[in-house]
């Protein structure tokens, strides 16, 4: 086994994977790679099993070293990718000799970049999944300069061609589709008809457990009290008393006292949700 | 009962007491035993509702919940797991002068409970238990500790609960325990999961 020698952890660099859905009762986030897309195509590129785990970084990228040969694919938030020094593709599998400097660089849109290598990352898995949870602490830790993470033996060859990708245009403003439910009769109908005009902004408070939204319209609570604790969704947008939402991403807390006043669905708009920077526009679109 | 669809794979069904919420986590978890119920990733009991997330057409599932004839949970239902205690919290002066009794009165109150987990959450492995009289529900302390130690005994309102690991808390800090709440590595993971009857005894007795 082979592994991955951190040299520069960046800003917040995480492994992820598709999570752990299936413990909530427990008490378990379900946690997972917040850009599904983006990590699911660094996984084709490279011919891994859907669940093979990646690097989620922030912002910043990372920088790794290989201590033997292995293949990369930096996908998710377009960025620099160099090797030793010397350009490389973005979005594309790239071979890595041993000892080379591997350098993702700081995202020029989005936020969240995807390092996915050959083999997966080998860390262990904790519940059947190798995806660090910032809520509850399960899986492995954050990045640290030092760390080194081992590398599964890869499969058969990838089929060459399995994806043409392009790059992401950098989004000026998050359009959310949003199912109303199942706390929507908590506000008043006013703020809620206000909804679909507010513009929000991304709040720099975001992070891996909500999309934090700030400068809007606040909605306006037509029942007062607290809502007794209940389930909550991937997507669920709930809303605090300050009246601004939060959308609710991987690491969610699986139970919430704040009323849900709509949810938006998971897929493409959750995985821009996790690409948009704070202080861009975000605006709710009414669904079915 | 009341159905309320969440999102596009969801269902949020809301019942009137911790009591009907017992009785159809129950009934959910016999009928996904049996086979009746369709495909559901999480069943996610709560204060006063239970969340069946990942099913395929939540309207339709919730027509067919609503028309279920739900029996009452039988007291002696679900597996029984016993904790002990060292009645040595911080607290335990404290939560007696609200019971109005003496703290060497405390441990019998809890001892002859026996609590049942109604869900979980707030951490893994943090069961939320039910089971004490409504004489005996306590307020929050004013002031949440920045640190409870990992198994404490703990009280709050109607719950009763035990911290899996040391983390910020406002509960009323009872009593400890040595039993690990929590370990991914073991099957299962939690030992307080939805519908498990907890019993605490007293340690060295």
């Amino acid at each position: 086994m082979t592994g991955l020698l951190v040299i520069r952890p960046g800003a917040l660099t995480t492994v992820q994977d598709r999570g752990r859905p299936g413990y909530a009762h427990l008490g378990v986030p379900r946690s997972g790679a917040l850009d599904s897309a983006a990590y699911a195509l660094g996984n084709r590129l490279l011919g891994n099993a859907p669940d093979a785990a990646a690097l989620e970084t922030t912002l910043d990228g990372v920088g790794l070293r290989p201590l033997a040969p292995v293949t990369v694919a930096v996908t998710g938030a377009p960025c620099s990718v160099r090797v030793s020094g010397r350009a490389v593709a973005w979005g594309a599998a790239v071979r890595l000799s041993a000892g080379a400097e591997l350098e993702v660089g700081r995202a020029e849109s989005g936020l969240r970049s995807y390092v996915a290598v050959r083999g997966g990352l080998a860390v262990p898995p904790v519940l059947g999944s190798r995806s660090t949870d910032l809520l509850s602490g399960l899986g492995p830790p954050v990045l640290s300069a030092g760390a080194l993470l081992p590398v599964g033996s890869a499969g058969p060859d990838p089929a060459p061609g399995a994806d043409a990708c392009g790059l992401p245009g950098a989004p000026s403003e998050l359009l959310l589709p949003l199912r109303p439910g199942p706390r929507a009769d908590w506000f008043t109908e006013a703020s809620l008809a206000g909804l679909w005009r507010a513009e929000f902004r991304v709040s720099a408070m975001s992070n891996r457990i909500g999309l934090r939204t700030e400068a809007g319209t606040p909605l306006v609570r037509r029942r007062p009290g607290e809502l007794p604790s209940e389930g909550m969704v991937l997507g669920a947008v709930q809303v605090p008393p300050d009246g601004l939402p939060v959308v609710f991403l991987a690491d969610h807390p699986v139970t919430g006292g704040y009323p849900v006043v709509g949810v938006v669905p998971p897929g493409p708009a959750l995985d821009a949700a996790a690409q948009a920077r704070p202080g861009i526009a975000v605006r709710f679109v009414r669904s079915r | 009962m009341r159905t309320l669809v969440v999102g596009g794979d969801a269902l949020l069904v809301e019942l009137d007491s911790a009591a009907e919420v017992a009785a159809l986590h129950a009934e959910l978890l016999r009928r996904r035993g049996a086979g009746e119920l369709g495909a559901v990733r999480d069943l996610v009991p709560a204060a006063r509702t239970v969340l069946l997330d990942g099913v395929r057409d939540p309207a339709a599932l919730g027509a067919r919940i609503a028309r279920w004839e739900v029996p009452p949970l039988a007291q002696t239902q679900g597996p029984l797991v016993t904790v002990p205690v060292r009645y040595d919290g911080p607290d335990l002066a404290e939560v007696a002068r609200l019971w109005g009794m003496a703290p060497e009165e405390v441990p019998a109150v809890v001892g002859g409970t026996v609590f049942r987990v109604a869900f979980c959450g707030f951490a893994p492995g943090f069961g939320y238990l039910t089971g004490l009289p409504e004489r005996f529900h306590l307020p929050r302390r004013d002031t949440p500790r920045a640190a409870v130690p990992a198994g404490s005994l703990a009280l709050a309102g109607e719950y009763a609960g035990v911290y899996p690991r040391s983390s910020p808390g406002g509960w009323q800090l009872i009593g400890s325990t040595d039993a690990v709440l929590w370990d991914p590595e073991r099957e299962p993971a939690a030992l307080f999961a939805p519908g498990t009857r907890v019993r605490f005894t007293q340690a060295g007795r």
